[in-house]
């Protein structure tokens, strides 16, 4: 057995990465350590917590439940690749309005975990947007107004539809 | 928190596993989702020392009708059990269980046939596949084999699984006409496993030539009703099922189911639920799954 | 006009007090730039683990770490032996608690271990995997001692002793009297009495505990960077403990991850990792995993609270009897202590309401548990529970409206100030006043009306209302007194840059509660310039004023202070600058939008950007002799009473599943005065956070412990934090009654959520199961202690 020395390529925030990695780090952590985009945070380390949400091929996942060497030929996406590409913008201005955030430890998943619900969902009521972000743990802010956050950009996207 | 060592294979077809899991018996661990298996890794509760990734193998994963019935592969994720108009349209009761499953990003990962054969006695895939009479295939170097259900779950994570094995697929009866299903579970936040749970069918109206002879049959029939949440395993209630059967279904026929329960259940407690007190949720449970019996996938 | 020179902060014009201003440095945190501990990495560092004692209680009979310290990539292995050399053991008593006592704690278990989870032997190695690997490998031979759990047989004569030295497993006990309390209860017309249970629950800070500690033998300095709410506390325990000269520890903290109270204490592991670095001369880090914060955060609560209310027939609350009994783990922790949350029961219950007699008793005992201190609202939540579930009780006996009953007792809002039976002096509530908002807020008769019409309908919804008094910003008495070195006052410096923009450090730290936001407001308000242009610092021992940091709640009613002082100090200095410059006497000058001006007339004079240039680089243009100041330093301690005192009032609308147990949150509101309020939104959100966790502690969390001390819940899976579908909307009002002990009047909003938010859940869940013959006084209220209570099993 081998604690290093994996080879990996795949693409982060649109970067390709070419590197050799120990199996069993988990991707949060090779995010973070290796590449260190320490914008994706890690909670539990058991899927439970949602700090480490990020995007893999375009789909929310826990980084801390997949190895990096699961990472293969993918398309990983981080709070940072998505706030650098614009794609969190409306978002981030609603949370940023809204105090949706106190120590900011949750918010990269919580963005990441309400702009997949939107993908979804563009226009979810209150019931569903707390639906949506039920994996994702919030121990400051009691959740009403990340919740208000996440409304005002669905009300915004369909004044602006509607206009 | 950090996983022991191992070594990783990624294969790229279905005999490459097969052939690795021949190879390694024991110490070979497939993961799918992984998303109960990294946990227990992490918690250095499991520790493979070779990991063998079945994220790659083409063929594993996906929803079609064969005949009659439905092949889920057992790569597919709980999150295209939610969104196929397949599931919706022949196999209601997963339809209906699939919400229930943890949270978007881990139904993202997690897979149909992971969850089958992790048998975490309060998960739903498990109780669901009781209901309704599933087949699981498995596969090995040796060949393949079907196991029913009902003969496949033996205990807490235990299987009729052999370490060379492999889930390929679940196959479950596609729905029939006047098959009626009803799904619930009682949790304390949304997405946690069930304190209890039940997957429920039943037929209502006689089938074949009785058909012709007992119109606008109102009675139910092949009634299954599997709970989760309560045993080592998903438990059929066969006494109360077979208190219902060929009954209306009304206020004393769900009455005497209830109270039959005793005869079928003997829940066993867990962190925070007393036995007496899942002895009782399973009644209340079987009392609201059968009101709400529907054959509509979103009821 | 001219303007009189003590002209209040809140008179200014263009003021930012009371404006609900976005936080600058959350952009920061929502494009994932924040910078937390566990974010740290310096050179060389390496990473340390530490095996935990299995077993509740036992003795070390042996340690072998040859193994490990064979492992790939480990750099060392340490035991208690190894780090008690130079890290001297603590002991968690306040003098001013008479007759307290602990035994010495040390960083890593000495000969016994006295919790399940308590850390034994450290590994360092390169990575923290490795470090995991090699623990593996350890063989440490326990041999298994009797455990204590039951805090109600702990002083038993043949309870095993927890620490034989001590005597008994007794850790403090006091009683607090007034007036003839066997006399009220013999009098009354109505006694109503409970016994309550609070389980034990914990703080689950997203971000663990972390600390990375540097040392750097060539200057004896220790840099430790650590998710801290004390750093300044920190840097006094890590110089003391460990033999450093204090001004050569740093302590830095940027962001961090949640906080709660959890991060104020001193825990075994940090002190350990501050060690290492010593021992190893290199940065070692120390991160704690879900599983290591279950068995070694602190844990709170603990509570088994017998008490009895009495009342006159007509709704007069005579006086309560209160017996608290509160188990703390296997040490009072170091330096607050552990004792100090039943101390705060048996003075706030009946905190609200003018009862004459009173009578509380406390007993702190040792358990073979992980150790309990303060955590968010110590003990109110405890208080105000018993408090408010008696009255409900009484006034369901005498059919009266509960809220009626409240407004019938309360001190009323113009008898202050008001010392209470148990000793507290109330400078200025607003009780009354708050309670009659909360029923327009709440619509109580068409809330009261549709619980009625759906109960028909077989459906259970229930009503509760809960008041708080809180104690905050506490002055020197609470710890100082004590002889515990945790500051209470803070300090604030300010410079004007050439630029004319400022650069403000505080000693109060920013958790995510706005700590820097408000800070700025004040700061821009009393120097008349924009928000934008203050640069705010805080979180490092070795840049800011020292203090006591963020804290029951008082950050902004200390800090806020400190704040508008320095600012006022920096307004003069720049106006005799200007006035030095313009030759104009500075009390004819003003600020205002950045500018000097007239204070007559308003008419701009210079910039103060120029101010700034002309004193930094043209100083040869003033006149000789004139040195111009523009960096100030304020600190402000309290003064006048030794708290502060805030209040308000919960409602809870909730709807029990009266055959599962279940219970739905439909809606909570809060109606709280907490003086005046700086930023609205701010303090909107304090208290719907401290909300969140009342919730928890009212329906869900509880550190669940098997007979023999194990931990049986402690992972995030087991463990049950209420997430975004089990937490209502949460609806915040406000009153403000300004202390007239400050000049900002702000009196601390931290805690005021977590106050009384149990308290209102546990009446309005009685409200509902009242007419199926239900009560239920343990909380969490579980399913299973539901439906026990409505003997459905």
């Amino acid at each position: 057995m081998s604690d290093t020395n994996y080879a990996l390529n795949l693409t982060v925030n649109g970067e390709h990465v070419s590197c050799h990695v120990s199996p069993r780090l988990s991707l949060a952590d090779f995010l973070r350590e290796e590449l260190h985009l320490t914008g994706t945070h890690v909670g539990c380390e058991q899927g439970a917590c949602g700090a480490c949400t990020v995007r893999y091929n375009g789909d929310q996942v826990r980084a801390c439940l997949m190895y990096a060497v699961q990472a293969e030929g993918a398309e990983i996406e981080t709070v940072e690749g998505i706030t650098e590409s614009g794609e969190l913008a409306v978002l981030q201005e609603a949370f940023h309005r809204n105090n949706a955030l106190q120590c900011g430890f949750c918010t990269p998943g919580m963005l990441i975990a309400a702009a997949d619900l939107l993908k979804h969902n563009p226009n979810p009521d209150r019931e569903q947007i707390r639906a949506g972000i039920s994996g994702n743990y919030c121990r400051c802010t009691g959740y009403h107004a990340i919740v208000d956050a996440v409304a005002e950009t669905c009300s915004r996207g369909n004044k602006e539809a509607a206009e | 928190m950090k996983s022991p060592q191992f070594d990783y294979v990624r294969p790229g077809s279905l005999d490459q596993v097969l052939a690795l899991l021949a190879e390694h018996g024991d110490e070979a661990q497939v993961i799918a989702g992984g998303q109960s298996l990294v946990p227990t890794m992490n918690m250095r509760l499991a520790a493979p020392s070779v990991l063998v990734d079945l994220n790659h193998v083409p063929g594993l994963s996906g929803v079609e009708l064969r005949g009659k019935w439905l092949r889920i592969g057992a790569l597919t994720r709980h999150a295209e059990m939610v969104r196929s108009p397949e599931v919706a349209r022949h196999a209601p009761l997963l339809a209906r269980a699939a919400p229930f499953i943890a949270h978007e990003a881990i139904r993202n990962r997690g897979t149909f046939g992971g969850s089958v054969a992790t048998a975490d006695p309060a998960s739903e895939w498990p109780a669901c596949c009781l209901t309704l009479g599933a087949r699981i295939h498995l596969a090995s170097r040796n060949g393949t084999r079907t196991v029913p259900a009902e003969e496949f779950f033996e205990g807490v994570y235990q299987t009729a699984i052999e370490p060379h094995e492999l889930i390929t697929h679940v196959e479950v009866p596609a729905a029939a006409g006047g098959m009626l299903y009803g799904f619930d579970e009682l949790a304390r936040r949304k997405g946690d496993y069930a304190i209890v749970g039940l997957a429920a069918q039943a037929r209502v109206g006689a089938k074949g030539p009785m058909k012709l002879l007992r119109r606008n049959d109102q009675r139910l029939y092949e009634i299954r009703l599997s709970f989760f949440g309560v045993a080592e395993t998903p438990m059929l209630a066969q006494q109360a099922a077979a208190a219902l059967e060929g009954r209306p279904l009304d206020a004393e026929a769900i009455q005497a189911a209830q109270s039959a329960l005793a005869d079928d259940l003997q829940p066993l407690s867990d962190l925070y639920t007393s036995a007496e007190a899942k002895t009782h949720l399973t009644r209340v449970l079987l009392g609201r799954v059968l009101h709400a019996l529907s054959g509509d996938p979103s009821a | 006009m001219s303007e009189n020179p003590h002209l209040s902060v809140l008179d200014r014009p263009n003021s930012y007090i009371g404006r609900s201003v976005p936080r600058p440095n959350a952009r920061r945190l929502l494009a994932g730039r924040g910078q937390y501990p566990t974010d740290v990495s310096l050179p060389r560092m390496v990473h340390v683990a530490f095996a935990r004692s299995p077993f509740a209680h036992a003795r070390i009979a042996g340690v072998d770490t040859e193994a490990a310290r064979q492992a790939p990539g480990v750099v060392g292995v340490f035991t208690s032996e190894d780090i008690a050399k130079i890290c001297e053991p603590w002991v968690g008593t306040l003098e001013h608690f008479a007759g307290m006592k602990s035994a010495p704690q040390y960083p890593l278990a000495h000969n016994v271990v006295r919790w399940q989870g308590e850390p034994v032997v450290a590994v360092v190695a390169q990575t923290r995997a490795l470090a995991e690997d090699a623990l593996e490998l350890l063989l440490i031979d326990y041999e298994e001692l009797p455990a204590v759990t039951d805090p109600e047989t702990a002083l038993d004569p043949d309870t095993p002793l927890i620490h034989p030295e001590l005597g008994d497993n007794l850790v403090f006990g006091s009683k607090v009297e007034a007036g003839n309390i066997e006399r009220a209860f013999t009098e009354a017309d109505l006694v109503v009495e409970d016994e309550f249970h609070f389980g034990r629950h914990t703080g689950v800070t997203l971000e663990p505990r972390v600390v990375v500690a540097d040392y750097d033998p060539s200057e004896e300095r220790l840099t430790a960077y650590h998710g801290t709410q004390t750093p300044y506390q920190m840097q006094d325990v890590y110089a003391r403990h460990l033999g450093l000269a204090e001004e050569n520890v740093r302590v830095v903290v940027k962001d961090i991850g949640g906080a709660f109270g959890v991060k104020l204490h001193v825990h075994g592991e940090e002190m350990t990792t501050c060690a290492l670095s010593m021992l190893l001369k290199r940065p070692v880090k120390w991160s704690a995993d879900r599983l290591e914060s279950f068995v070694s955060d602190i844990h709170a609560r603990d509570h088994r609270v017998r008490a009895r209310l009495a009342l006159t027939k007509d709704g007069r609350i005579l006086g309560y009897d209160v017996d608290d009994l509160t188990g703390v783990g296997a040490y009072s922790v170091y330096p607050r202590t552990s004792a100090v949350e039943g101390n705060q029961v048996i003075k706030l219950v009946g905190a609200p309401y003018t009862q004459q007699h009173y009578r509380a008793v406390l007993k702190v005992v040792l358990q073979n548990k992980n150790v309990m201190s303060q955590y968010r609202a110590v003990g109110h939540p405890i208080a105000f529970t018993v408090t408010e579930a008696l009255v409900d009780k009484a006034a369901a006996e005498l059919g009266m409206d509960p809220a009626e009953l409240r407004a019938r007792n309360y001190v009323s809002d113009d008898a202050y100030p008001y010392k209470t039976a148990s000793g507290f002096t109330y400078e200025g509530l607003s009780l009354q006043r708050s309670l009659e908002k909360l029923k327009e807020m709440i619509d109580y008769p068409g809330l009261r009306e549709e619980q009625r019409e759906l109960r028909e309908k077989g459906v259970y919804r229930g009503i509760g209302m809960a008041t708080f008094v809180e104690i905050t910003a506490p002055g020197p008495a609470f710890y100082g007194v004590g002889g515990a070195r945790i500051s209470s006052q803070d300090g604030c410096s300010m410079r004007l840059e050439p630029s004319g923009k400022v650069q403000l450090a505080i000693s109060i730290n920013e958790l995510g509660q706005g700590t820097e936001t408000i800070v700025a407001q004040i700061a821009a308000t009393e120097l008349g310039i924009a928000m934008e242009d203050i640069r705010v610092v805080t979180g490092d021992t070795g840049a800011t004023p020292y203090g006591g940091a963020a804290w029951a709640s008082r950050a902004a009613a200390i800090g806020g202070e400190a704040t508008v002082r320095a600012a006022r100090a920096l307004r003069d200095s720049i106006l005799e600058v200007a006035g030095a410059a313009l030759q104009t006497s500075p009390s004819e000058l003003d600020l205002r939008d950045g500018l000097v001006v007239s204070r007559e007339d308003g008419e701009e004079r210079i910039s103060i950007a120029e101010v700034g240039r002309i004193a930094y680089f043209r100083s040869d243009t003033l006149p000789p002799g004139f040195q111009p100041q523009l960096s100030v330093v304020r600190h402000y301690s309290p003064q006048g009473l030794p708290f502060a005192f805030t209040n308000g009032v919960h409602a809870s609308y909730v709807e029990v599943d009266v055959d599962t147990g279940l219970v739905r949150l439909l809606k909570h509101w809060v109606v709280e005065d907490c003086g005046r309020v700086l930023n609205p939104k701010l303090v909107d959100e304090q208290a719907r956070g401290g909300v969140a966790q009342g919730i928890g502690m009212a329906l869900f969390e509880e550190c669940l412990y098997s007979a023999d001390g194990q931990l049986t819940n402690g992972s995030l899976a087991d463990y049950l934090v209420p997430l975004s579908s089990e937490l209502p909307d949460i609806e915040v009002a406000h009153i403000e009654t300004p202390s007239q002990y400050t000049e900002i009047g702000a009196k601390g909003a931290g805690e005021a959520g977590t106050a009384a938010s149990p308290a209102a859940i546990m009446n309005a869940v009685n409200d509902a199961i009242a007419p199926l013959g239900g009560r239920i006084t343990a909380m969490p209220m579980t399913p299973e202690r539901i439906l026990r209570s409505l003997k459905r099993i």
